[in-house]
């Protein structure tokens, strides 16, 4: 049943698959993006406690939870590669790491900027944003992991370790607005079938959740493929894609 | 259209600075992960294609040094 998936084991199958999803993403990006960026900016009704800053919601939600995403579909790589060694597990976590790491420090930032103007403080160190913060230094940790050893594979055993010791965080982020007390409201989109919001708020949040989506794909489809070339930089396929590339 | 003009669009009521700071470093932090993507790629290819060019130097300086060798040893035998 699986074994249509055989193949995507051959790195050089794989590089081929991810070059034909990049133009995909790619225009999906550019496309959803910017019909959410003037949907949110200039058409979604403000909220009528929190005004104009409501518009930072559109952002500082969707990375949020594609930042535990992210990490919880390393993980699921990360132990598939220890457990049948596979190389291209590496290569995908080492890829993944840094989108991973770029959207939580998005998601913590509008958080901060958000938090100003509705709770009155920049940052406070309550469960969420304490475990988000964390979430920020696993990922930086599994990126030092990869570039700190000559022998690549050794670099990548230890930061698959590191990205499965670091999934407690993940139930522990989700979970915290309603483990602890906090200035964190709790979650409004992900209830499933029931969003606790307004069809005009719902739908541009759809629109801007899935671009950020296909930026993942896109920048993750293309780290993947230069992780790929340095790993099998000897292989003759490699060369002659090196070398097409050049001519271009 | 929620805003009347320009003015009340930077605003944003009171909140302009927030709304445009989130805003303007979101785009700033993915369009320099866009830029690095592309850049590293471009490096890993670079240095793909240098070390091919330099296996192909040693190689034919092998191959030269070779022929040189076997050229003065037929030459010492003809003399």
């Amino acid at each position: 049943m699986w074994k249509w998936l055989h193949p995507y084991a051959n790195p050089e199958v794989s590089y081929h698959f991810a070059g034909k999803l990049i133009p995909w993403f790619k225009y999906l990006t550019i496309l959803l993006l910017s019909i959410g960026l003037v949907w949110v900016l200039l058409f979604v009704p403000a909220d009528y406690q929190q005004g104009n800053s409501f518009r930072i919601f559109y952002i500082h939600v969707p990375t949020a939870i594609l930042s535990l995403s992210i990490y919880s579909t390393m993980a699921v790589i990360a132990f598939c590669g220890l457990v049948w060694q596979l190389k291209l597990a590496d290569a995908s976590v080492a890829a993944i790491a840094p989108v991973g790491a770029v959207f939580t420090a998005i998601a913590l930032i509008t958080g901060a900027a958000w938090g100003r103007p509705t709770w009155g403080v920049w940052w406070i160190w309550d469960a969420r944003l304490t475990s988000e913060l964390i979430l920020l230094f696993l990922y930086l940790g599994v990126i030092a992991l990869h570039s700190s050893f000559s022998d690549k594979s050794q670099g990548g055993k230890a930061a698959s370790i590191l990205t499965l010791v670091g999934v407690i965080n993940i139930p522990i982020i989700k979970y915290s607005v309603e483990w602890w007390n906090t200035l964190h409201q709790g979650q409004t989109v992900t209830k499933l079938g029931a969003p606790s919001m307004a069809s005009e708020m719902y739908w541009p949040f759809l629109v801007c959740f899935f671009g950020f989506v296909c930026f993942l794909g896109w920048i993750i489809s293309l780290r993947f493929r230069t992780e790929v070339l340095s790993r099998n930089a000897m292989r003759p396929w490699v060369k002659s894609v090196a070398e097409l590339s050049e001519k271009k | 259209m929620q805003f009347t003009n320009l003015n009340d669009f930077l605003a944003m009521g009171t909140h302009g600075f927030y709304v445009w700071l989130s805003f303007g470093i979101t785009f700033a932090l993915l369009f320099a992960l866009i830029y690095s993507s592309k850049r590293k790629n471009k490096q890993v290819k670079n240095a793909i294609i240098k070390r091919q060019l330099r296996e192909k130097k040693l190689k034919k300086a092998a191959q030269l040094q070779k022929e040189s060798i076997s050229t003065s040893k037929s030459k010492e035998v003809s003399s």
